[in-house]
Formats: C-alpha cells, sequence, structure tokens
C-alpha cells in the first residue's frame, strides 16, 4: 500500500512541479503574445492573446524543415524497427549462442561519443557527394537509435511466455502463425514504444544536423538556430517555433509516459 | 566508435549436445541478427578506424598540399594545449555539476511521486516535459526567454518582485556573460532532472513493500527506513542514472553552442564544442581527429562501468 503525502509535503510537491514547468509554460504563453508583449520588463503574462506568430512561422517557410525533420526521423525509425525486431527475435526467443555478448557489442557502440565520429563521418560524406542530403541522417539516426531499438526489444520479446511457444510448435504450427498468434500480441506495446523512443530522439538531434545540411535536407532544431541568426531576436516568435518543434515529442513522451523509462534505460530498468 | 566488449566469436563451436545444433542450424538463428549487426559494424565502427588514421595526420585543409604522417605529434599537441586542457577541465565540471544536481533533486522529486497525493498523475506529466521540449528550442529559451538581461523572465521577475516592495527598479544582471558555467549547467539540469526522477521513480516502485512494512512495525523512523532500507535498494538505480546521465551530458554540444558559444573566452567551451571547434573553425582534422580518440577514451573509463551496472541488472533480469 502506497502511503499518502501530508498537506506540507503535498504542497511542496505541486511547488516543485510548477516550478519545473514554469519555463514551459511561460514558452507557450509567449508564443501566443504579441512581439511588443513578449519583450517587457517586468513581464505581462495577461497580454493578449494571438495566433500571429504561429501564422507568421509557416509563412516564414519553415514548413520545408518540418519535412525533413518528419521525413529523416520517420524513416529511420522504421528502418531500425526493420533491423531492430529480426536481431532481437535472434537474441531472445531463439537465441544465437554468445547472444549476452552480441547484445552488450550494440550498447558498447551507443557509449561512444557521436563527436568523436563527426570528422571522418563529414570527410566519406562529402567525398561521396551527400552533404546537405536527408539520407545522410537517415542513416546515422538509424545507426544511432539501433542499439536501443535492439534492447528495448529484447526485454520486450523475453516476455512472450516460452511455455506457449513450446506448445504452438509440439502443436505444429508455423512460423509465421506462432509469429502472428504468440509473438506479435506481447510485442506490440513494445514496438509502439520503441518507436516512439527512436522517433524523438531522432527528432532532437542537432549535432550532426548543424554540421552535415546546409540549406536543402535542414531539419527542425537547424531552422531554430538558423533563425535567431538570419532575423534577428523575435522573442513571441521563437517561443512559437520551439513550441512547434518541441510538439511531436512532448504529444509522443507523454503517450509513451510508463515506457518511457523504459527506453531510456535500454530496457534495464522496468 | 568501437567495440567495449569481444565481438561475438565465429571460431571454433562449443562441443556439440544436440545433432540439430549444427553448423545449418547455428546459421538460421544467425541470419535475423545478421543484418542489424552489419549495419552496426559499417555504420559505427569504421568511422573510428578512420579517426584513429587521421590522427596520425597534420592535416589542415587550409593547407592543402601539406598533409602527411606525423606518428602521434597530435596527441603530443592534444595533451599539452593550453584550450584543451581547458575543454577537458570544463567537461568535467559541467558533467559532474549537472549529473550530481539531477539525481539529487531527481531523488527529492522521486520520493514525493512515489507517495499518493491531489493530481499525482497530473504533476507525474508536467513534470517530464522539460525532458521532451527539443534540448535546442530549451536552450534558446532559457538564453533568450529567461537569461535575457533587459527582458528575459528572471530579470523580469525581479524587476516586478523590486517595484511591488516599492523600489525604482530591480537589478539589471546579465546571467549568461556574469555566470556563464552556471547559466549552462542550470538549463541542463532542468532538462535532466525529469530523467533522474523517472528511473529513481522506477527504483522506488520496484521496491518489496513488506520490507518497508516490517521496518515500520519494527518501529523504524522515516529517516532509518531511507537509509537502511531505501538508499541501499535504490544504489543500483542511482549508479545507472549517473552513468546513463554522464555518458549523455559528456556529449553535450546543443546547449553550449546555443548558449555560450563555449565563450566568454573558452569558459564554457566543452570537448564536444572544442572538437567542433577545430573542425570546422580552425580546420586542424589531424587535432580533430587526435581529441576524437582521448574522448572516447575517457568515454570508455565511464563505459565499463556504465556495463558493469547494466549487466547486473541485465543478470537478474535474464535469471528471472
Amino acid at each position: 500500500m502506497t502511503a499518502r503525502l501530508t498537506p506540507f509535503w503535498t504542497f511542496v510537491a505541486w511547488l516543485a512541479t510548477l516550478a519545473f514547468f514554469a519555463p514551459v509554460a511561460w514558452m507557450v504563453l509567449t508564443s501566443f503574445h504579441q512581439e511588443a508583449d513578449a519583450a517587457t520588463n517586468p513581464p505581462t503574462p495577461f497580454a493578449p492573446l494571438t495566433f500571429d506568430q504561429y501564422k507568421l512561422l509557416f509563412s516564414r517557410d519553415i514548413t520545408p524543415f518540418l519535412l525533413n525533420s518528419v521525413m529523416a526521423s520517420v524513416i529511420s525509425t522504421l528502418l531500425v524497427l526493420a533491423l531492430a525486431v529480426p536481431a532481437a527475435y535472434a537474441l531472445s526467443i531463439k537465441p544465437v549462442e554468445k547472444w549476452t555478448d552480441v547484445m552488450f557489442f550494440f550498447l558498447s557502440t551507443k557509449f561512444l561519443p557521436a563527436i568523436a565520429a563527426l570528422l571522418p563521418v563529414y570527410l566519406i560524406v562529402k567525398d561521396a557527394g551527400m552533404l546537405d542530403n536527408v539520407w545522410t541522417l537517415i542513416v546515422l539516426y538509424t545507426a544511432m537509435n539501433l542499439p536501443i531499438a535492439v534492447w528495448m526489444m529484447r526485454s520486450f520479446l523475453a516476455e512472450v511466455p516460452k511455455e506457449i511457444l513450446e506448445a504452438a510448435e509440439v502443436d505444429g504450427a508455423g512460423l509465421l502463425t506462432v509469429l502472428w498468434r504468440v509473438v506479435a500480441p506481447v510485442a506490440m506495446p513494445g514496438l509502439a514504444a520503441t518507436s516512439l523512443i527512436c522517433f524523438i530522439f531522432s527528432w532532437n538531434e542537432f549535432m550532426f544536423a548543424v554540421n552535415l545540411t546546409a540549406t536543402q535536407a535542414s531539419t527542425a532544431p537547424v531552422f531554430l538556430v538558423g533563425f535567431i541568426t538570419n532575423e534577428g531576436l523575435f522573442l513571441a516568435r521563437l517561443c512559437a517555433a520551439a513550441t512547434l518543434v518541441s510538439l511531436p515529442v512532448l504529444i509522443a513522451g507523454f503517450a509513451a509516459q510508463d515506457k518511457l523509462v523504459r527506453g531510456l534505460s535500454l530496457g534495464a530498468v522496468k | 566508435m568501437t567495440t567495449l566488449t569481444a565481438p561475438p566469436k565465429t571460431a571454433p563451436p562449443p562441443a556439440r549436445t544436440r545433432k540439430s545444433s549444427g553448423t545449418a542450424a547455428r546459421w538460421k538463428r544467425r541470419i535475423p541478427l545478421l543484418p542489424a549487426l552489419v549495419f552496426t559494424i559499417v555504420v559505427t565502427q569504421l568511422p573510428f578506424v578512420a579517426t584513429l588514421v587521421i590522427s596520425t595526420f597534420q592535416w589542415n585543409i587550409l593547407k592543402p598540399g601539406d598533409r602527411h604522417f606525423v606518428g602521434l605529434s597530435n596527441f603530443t599537441f592534444v595533451f599539452t594545449d593550453e584550450r584543451l586542457r581547458t575543454a577537458v577541465l570544463n567537461t568535467v565540471v559541467l558533467t559532474a555539476s549537472v549529473v550530481i544536481i539531477s539525481v539529487i533533486l531527481g531523488l527529492g522529486l522521486a520520493m514525493l511521486l512515489d507517495r499518493r497525493f491531489v493530481g499525482r498523475g497530473l504533476a507525474r506529466t508536467l513534470l517530464i516535459a522539460p525532458f521532451l521540449v527539443m534540448p535546442v528550442a530549451a536552450a534558446l529559451l532559457w538564453k533568450h526567454a529567461i537569461y535575457n538581461p533587459d527582458y528575459g523572465l528572471l530579470n523580469g521577475t525581479l524587476n516586478a518582485v523590486y517595484r511591488l516592495f516599492g523600489a525604482e527598479n530591480g537589478p539589471t544582471v546579465d546571467w549568461i556573460s556574469s555566470f556563464p558555467m552556471p547559466a549552462v549547467v542550470v538549463s541542463l539540469v532542468w532538462q535532466w532532472t525529469p530523467f533522474m526522477m523517472l528511473i529513481l521513480l522506477a527504483g522506488l516502485q520496484a521496491q518489496p513493500g513488506d520490507v518497508l512494512e516490517a521496518a515500520r512495525m519494527d518501529g523504524a523512523t522515516a529517516l532509518q527506513t531511507f537509509r537502511h532500507i531505501t538508499l541501499p535498494h535504490l544504489r543500483q538505480y542511482i549508479e545507472l542514472g549517473v552513468l546513463l546521465g554522464t555518458i549523455y551530458v559528456v556529449q553535450t554540444f546543443d546547449a553550449v553552442y546555443t548558449i555560450t558559444q563555449g565563450g566568454p573566452g573558452s569558459q564554457t567551451t566543452n570537448l564536444p564544442y572544442e572538437i567542433y571547434l577545430t573542425m570546422f573553425r580552425k580546420y586542424e582534422y589531424g587535432e580533430a581527429a587526435a581529441a576524437g580518440v582521448v574522448v572516447v577514451l575517457g568515454a570508455f573509463v565511464i563505459a565499463t562501468f556504465a556495463l558493469r551496472t547494466i549487466a547486473s541488472l541485465f543478470r537478474e533480469e535474464v535469471a528471472r
């Protein structure tokens, strides 16, 4: 049985929560203000609300950046799943010998700083004429998320009851039947959670995006920093842009709340 | 990038126990694994080999004809260069402060959220929001909407409070130039505390209830229960949070690039940002590669500990 907080500690908990949430709330609120009301001192939180900043953003061509982001994150997530699901199957349901070593190999690639790979990746991509190309980002994001996906999917597939699998095989059920009837129902929530986590990481990625793209393939985070330097500072519009680009991840994250910790800890914590 | 653990051996198979585990059967099991394995090796290991090779060259693209093998002299440079030493120190300070502060705050929040209270679900949802805001967006938000000396929320609120008490004007603090490192640290702590909270909350909720009940029956105080039961139980979750946090925060690029550009001077230049500058501002490829190798070796040390912790959690899970 979980104990209850006393009124005092409930107050503390809510105070802390609101303190952490305040910058997000401020960002969203400012995005609905006019520029003149956004950059005031002292702040004017009760200024009239408007959609103008969002309208301006779309008239200033945020759309291609958003489309690049969608393309890079969605396609890389699909590729990750296509590679990770069979791999996770070979690491849990029908494990290869030394499968734990393979798991730790995948994990170890995640622990190496991406910055150390930037130079060779930049040189190779430049040589191949693939600078400023969304597919370059897709390949890199796939590699970046694959270890997480393998670990997560394995932890989900490991929950498929062994007895039922064996019983199905004894009964002479074919591989496809087993996959569809026994594995899929257990694996589906895991698949959804894994895709959301991979989507979040690709969507937010900045370092490769800013260094390997120029004009054609730039993603949403590159738009954010670029629009500051190109247009000077417009606080309300900046907040609108920041809110807009964060929205998909906020939605995905809230939807995957229960599975978030499992993904972030690579399946180590349930 | 490279391996930290031995790759799977393709050498002699162990003694066969059953006829069905013959070569063909073993390959049949391996097939689903191969695409992912090959892809990972090609995309993550080969660039690292290239980094190693480049790190032994004198190579500045501003001096095109002058690319030649120099052995380990780039490493001599890396270990003696003042800027790089500053960057290493900054990286340690930045990472340690962010991780330690967010673990402590995360633990506090997790302990509150482990109890029932009005609106607990909503509070949890609101608390993870900072972690979900795009890091670049968060950095820009802190820089312009919060730290800005003229109209940022911090000075604005100070001003409003001062006026409330009859003063003419509040102080005008230029937060980023006056406190560059704390400014970066605070924005990162804000993003990473929810991460720590989630991991520690999962740990608290995995705590066996009967042990806590027994402690209560035996008349243990809340503090005793926390010190002798909760904290030891949480230890591996804290370790996991610290290690994963360290691995991610060591790589911080977005916040430094956006909030301070490593400045003023090189006061907030961390290793990733310094490597970026060496590559794209100084065009010293050899030096950048050597610094990259050093970063990888540093990460290797942290990762060895991280892998050990994850391996112990993993063994528990497999054994279950």
